[in-house]
């Protein structure tokens, strides 16, 4: 294909995605196009799956049956994100194990929210509360995102969601309605995860290089700064109901504004998580190599089973 | 097992089509890997319908579907779009007939 060629091609396609058409995987899309949405699809896939971790620390430590269940229905569907997430990625052409592949070698990354320890119980209620709050947020506006796989696998997360989100806000009010050791079990946990709940809604726009190509195919309806502020504005008032302190002096109502003013974010502890250096990088990273790599046999296993069993019938035919 | 490396190949594809109530149609939910299709068929209950959303399942190993061709949509889907004769507003009938 020649550039001019190419260069109405693109045209074509800018102007579909303007009109709101959907980008189905076999349709032509310019290249960089394709390797965005490898990029976030998958990074998003392993979040979902690297998201386990933490939360499945506290299965079989949950205070009652009711909580476990609700906890291993929680992790169960995050399972399931990943999964839908890492099918529809595969449709633009790379492989689930390529894709395992740049995960396990820290090519790939993951929200770096997951790489904090859950030493409490009170971590899994803020986690609901907290970090699958903020995904919501980023994710309800990807179910209108043009890439159609994309889109539609976000539509069956964000109906999943919001229960994640309620069972961890009920297991916060709970603690807070319970001893003062509960309660501070509760604030404590607040303290350790708000900061990194508002660094998961990304860095701020001044410093987002991605922002206006991905507002154009619509990976973005928002900024992060505008994602932020929305978060902030909706989740104070909960806590306000817990009875629990959101750990920023600065926090404050702007009658003017209609939004609440807040801190200062401390980038440099965001960028030193990302780069690998947050409390458990290592950890989270070991745990999911050993997962594949023990289960090698298992998938062999399978496999050949499967074989023997496609033989038989041939046989059986002849 | 020492030609365990050998082994080494990725489960195959499968396309998952779900009927979420008699009296609809089977509807493409998406994909997953599995061994064989036995497996798949238990896998797409676990990823597809934890909360309900079907009373059947069809899965299909993704290689055996043929797909029509995008950048061939024109010799493909053209011929239809001229043949305005195909529909029911083609037709000129005064409007004192009813029930047409
Ligand atoms: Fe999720
Ligand atoms: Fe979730």
């Amino acid at each position: 294909m020649s550039e001019k060629e190419v260069k109405n091609l693109e045209e074509i396609f800018e102007a579909k995605i303007a009109r709101d058409e959907k980008i189905e995987p076999k349709d032509w899309m310019p290249e960089k196009y394709r390797k965005t949405h490898i990029r976030q699809m998958s990074q998003h896939a392993h979040s979902e799956i690297v998201g386990m971790l933490p939360e499945g620390n506290w299965i079989t430590r949950a205070p009652s049956l009711r909580r476990k269940v609700a906890l291993l229905a929680k992790v169960q569907d995050e399972a399931g994100h990943g999964l839908y997430l890492y099918s529809a990625t595969e449709t633009l052409g790379i492989s689930r194990d390529e894709m395992f592949e740049q995960l396990h070698s820290g090519k790939a990354k993951y929200s770096s929210i997951f790489n904090y320890p859950t030493i409490t119980w009170a971590d899994i209620g803020a986690i609901g509360w907290l970090v699958d709050g903020a995904a919501i947020i980023n994710q309800v506006p990807l179910c209108n995102t043009s890439f159609g796989p994309y889109a539609r696998a976000m539509v069956r997360v964000c109906k999943e969601e919001s229960f994640h989100q309620r069972q961890g806000y009920e297991i916060m009010l709970t603690l807070c309605n319970g001893t003062e050791e509960q309660k501070q079990m509760a604030q404590d946990a607040l303290n350790r995860w708000w900061w990194p709940s508002l660094m998961m809604l990304g860095p701020t726009d001044d410093a987002s290089t991605h922002t206006e190509q991905s507002m154009k195919w619509k990976l973005k309806r928002k900024t992060n700064d505008e994602l932020r502020q929305q978060f902030i504005d909706q989740t104070v008032p909960q806590a306000d109901i817990l009875g629990i302190t959101v750990p920023d002096e600065d926090l404050k109502w702007n009658e003017e504004t209609g939004h609440y003013d807040f801190g200062k974010i401390d980038w440099d502890e965001f960028w030193q998580v990302v780069k690998g250096h947050g409390p458990c990088n290592k950890e989270r990273m070991q745990t999911r190599v050993n997962a594949w790599e023990n289960g090698q046999w298992v998938r062999d296993a399978a496999m050949a089973h499967a074989d023997k069993q496609a033989d038989k019938k041939v046989k059986q035919a002849v | 097992m020492s030609d365990n490396k050998k082994n080494k190949k990725e489960w195959p594809l499968f396309e998952v089509f779900v009927r979420s109530k008699n009296g609809l149609e089977h509807r493409h939910f998406g994909s997953l890997h599995a061994a064989d299709a036995e497996m798949a068929l238990e896998n797409a209950r676990d990823v597809y319908t934890r909360r309900n959303e079907g009373v059947s399942i069809w899965v299909v190993e993704a290689k055996n579907i043929k797909a029509s061709n995008p950048d061939e949509n024109g010799e493909m889907f053209e011929p239809a779009s001229d043949k305005v004769y195909r529909h029911p507003t083609f037709y000129d009938l005064p409007d004192e007939v009813k029930h047409m």
